[in-house]
């Protein structure tokens, strides 16, 4: 009889299932697998250490890189905790703003997930549906902040500026009919509210597209339903949050549990799964873009009726308004010492989560009274998932690693920081 | 929050316990730390391990120059000065618990001994602290006591040094490039000046 062996297979960096740079050994046995060893790190970029050398303010960006495909998020987290030291009060409005770009963030990523999850399993055409949304949610990123994905609009105190009064619309050029140009420019005919409010009454009719294309789908059943399945207990053991905590049926969301920015005064419902496998996962993350669909259309709302500043007045923090400085010598010296030497944060460490789209993202802040962080600890929620891959991935098939890391959720800006 | 405070105080003692920026910081001895971690997760309930991480003392509390400059003006200089040290020991490893039955948090505060940067793991109470572990040995030097799988895992293949330790270069130590004689990677110290372009103050 011949000898049987195991496999060691490399799995990556260099892999379009890989979600990025992930290293994965397999040890296989025939098709099934033994053991994984994920290897990350290929992407590590020590934004840890160099945020400890950059007044607070100037690592806003670095938090948009953390997290790639969900941003602002990552901002709300970093500003929040700079906020809760200084004890500044964030105007109404500023957090009506957060959160409806944190909701649209959270769609931005969920669309991101299904669309290369189902390209990771072999639904291609989901891929193009999903970006279909995307763009126009990337738009109204661009249309706010003028980058398209490294807003860095969230600024301690508030944010960077009000929502324009104007969407901006495509141009004319030789490649685009004069008809077309104008179905294309319809809904951008008003303010970037009046286009949120169009995506937010199109936007359920494009999930029941994704959810006819898949969520009866046998081959996408067949590929996701038993994979990789969590206990409730095991989830907890294994540090998961958001949807992968949600998946295996615990109803945990801070932005319920623990509610921050206006959250308490939203109405949204948390999806659970029952037995904690992809599919699971797929049908909890599908349910939480209908519910922050209902939460932008809250914000929404609520923003036409309340104009405001979106800017603390705390000139120790929030910038003076260009035209003050030309005739005001406090707001010139105000200017100058925040864009040169930042403001000192008083001393003290702070804990400060948000419920990101991919879990529990969290910023753990030490000050020793400078202008820069001592120490900032970024706490993924991706970097326990991916932890939790050995564990997930044994006993299945090879394919169904693919599976695994799509469900997961993986980014790898976040993990390796 | 007030309770769990009572609690803690009335199992840990009124002097280990922090309250502030309305969260509980309790600060445990290196020898009890599976003590006391068993007990926050079997009588605290506090179920989930959130976050774990390393941190480094070193120049807490020191500046780049002094804030109250003489009026012969300000050099460039980067020398830290005017910090005492505030810490007598070098290494902290912070436990951030949360509990999901109970709703709420508390961290719990190490401080490790420079000389001898070692406590025991916790992998065995929550699960979760696998990895965290791992990392803050590979960029602090922390070693966790009875981790099966102590490895680095951020930095390269055959990395020296600790990256987030003060004392390690903003710009590194070692670069590399690809050798065209010899047909390989080759690593040389860095050619980079370091630079910092807005000093670290401390005001009141």
């Amino acid at each position: 009889m011949a000898e049987i062996r195991n496999y060691t297979l490399n799995f990556g960096p260099q892999h379009p299932a890989a979600h990025g740079v992930l290293r994965l050994i397999l040890e296989i046995d025939g098709e099934v697998i033994e053991r994984a060893d994920p290897h990350i790190g290929l992407l590590h970029r020590g934004t840890e250490k160099l945020v400890e050398s950059k007044p607070y303010n100037q690592s806003i960006g670095y938090m948009d890189r953390l997290d790639y495909v969900s941003m602002m998020c990552n901002e709300h987290a970093y500003v929040r905790a700079i906020e809760t030291m200084l004890a500044l009060e964030v105007p109404e409005r500023a957090q009506y703003i957060r959160v409806m770009f944190d909701e649209i963030t959270r769609i931005l990523n969920h669309l991101m997930w299904l669309g290369t999850h189902g390209l990771d399993v072999g639904a291609m055409s989901i891929f193009l549906y999903a970006f279909r949304e995307r763009e126009k949610l990337i738009d109204c990123y661009e249309a706010v902040s003028g980058s398209r994905m490294h807003a860095t609009y969230y600024r301690p105190g508030g944010v960077y500026r009000d929502l324009p009064e104007k969407m901006p619309q495509y141009l004319k050029n030789d490649f685009r009919k004069p008809k077309e140009l104008e179905a294309m420019n319809k809904n951008r005919q008003g303010s970037l509210l009046d286009f949120i409010d169009d995506f937010v009454k199109e936007f359920p009719k494009n999930i029941k597209q994704y959810d006819d294309l898949l969520t009866d789908n046998r081959i996408w059943k067949q590929r996701l339903v038993n994979i990789g399945i969590v206990s409730a207990s095991r989830a907890k053991q294994l540090g998961f949050t958001g949807p992968m905590l949600r998946g295996s049926g615990v109803a945990w969301d801070l932005r319920k549990n623990q509610p921050y920015a206006v959250y308490d005064k939203l109405e949204f419902d948390i999806p659970v799964g029952a037995t904690g496998d992809s599919y699971d996962r797929y049908l909890v993350r599908m349910e939480e873009m209908r519910q922050s669909n209902r939460i932008i259309k809250q914000c929404v709302d609520w923003l036409r009726e309340n104009p405001g500043s979106v800017m603390s007045n705390d000139k120790k923090v929030a910038p003076p308004k260009r035209t003050e400085m030309k005739d005001d010598m406090e707001s010139l010296i105000h200017h100058f010492k925040l864009f040169t030497e930042g403001y000192c944060l008083p001393e003290g460490e702070v804990y400060c989560a948000i419920e990101h789209p991919k879990g529990e993202f969290g910023i753990y802040l030490i000050s020793d009274g400078a202008n820069k962080p001592y120490r900032v600890k970024i706490r993924a929620p991706g970097f326990v998932h991916l932890a939790a891959m050995d564990e997930m991935a044994k006993g299945h098939m090879l394919s169904d690693v693919v599976t695994i890391i799509g469900t997961q959720d993986i980014v790898f800006g976040e993990i390796d920081r | 929050m007030q309770d769990l405070k009572e609690q803690l105080i009335e199992e840990f003692g009124e002097g280990n316990i922090i309250d502030a920026f309305g969260e509980l910081t309790l600060t445990v001895d290196v020898s009890d730390i599976i003590k006391s971690c068993l007990k926050l997760r079997d009588t605290f309930l506090f179920d989930t391990l959130v976050d774990l991480c390393g941190v480094d003392y070193l120049t807490y509390g020191q500046s780049d120059w002094d804030a109250n400059a003489s009026s012969s003006g300000f050099g460039r200089g980067r020398e830290a000065c005017g910090g005492e040290d505030r810490h007598e020991k070098r290494f902290a490893v912070a436990y951030h618990l949360l509990s999901v039955n109970k709703n709420y948090r508390l961290r719990v505060k190490a401080f490790v001994d420079e000389a001898q940067p070692m406590i025991e793991t916790v992998t065995g109470i929550w699960a979760a602290a696998d990895w965290y572990e791992r990392e803050a040995f590979d960029l602090f030097g922390i070693l966790f006591e009875n981790h099966t799988d102590l490895r680095r895992i951020l930095t390269d293949y055959g990395f020296v040094g600790h990256p987030l330790r003060k004392d390690f270069p903003m710009i590194g130590e070692v670069e590399m490039r690809y050798d065209e004689e010899l047909g390989r990677v080759v690593y040389e110290p860095v050619s980079i000046e370091p630079n910092v372009n807005v000093p670290k103050v401390i005001r009141e």
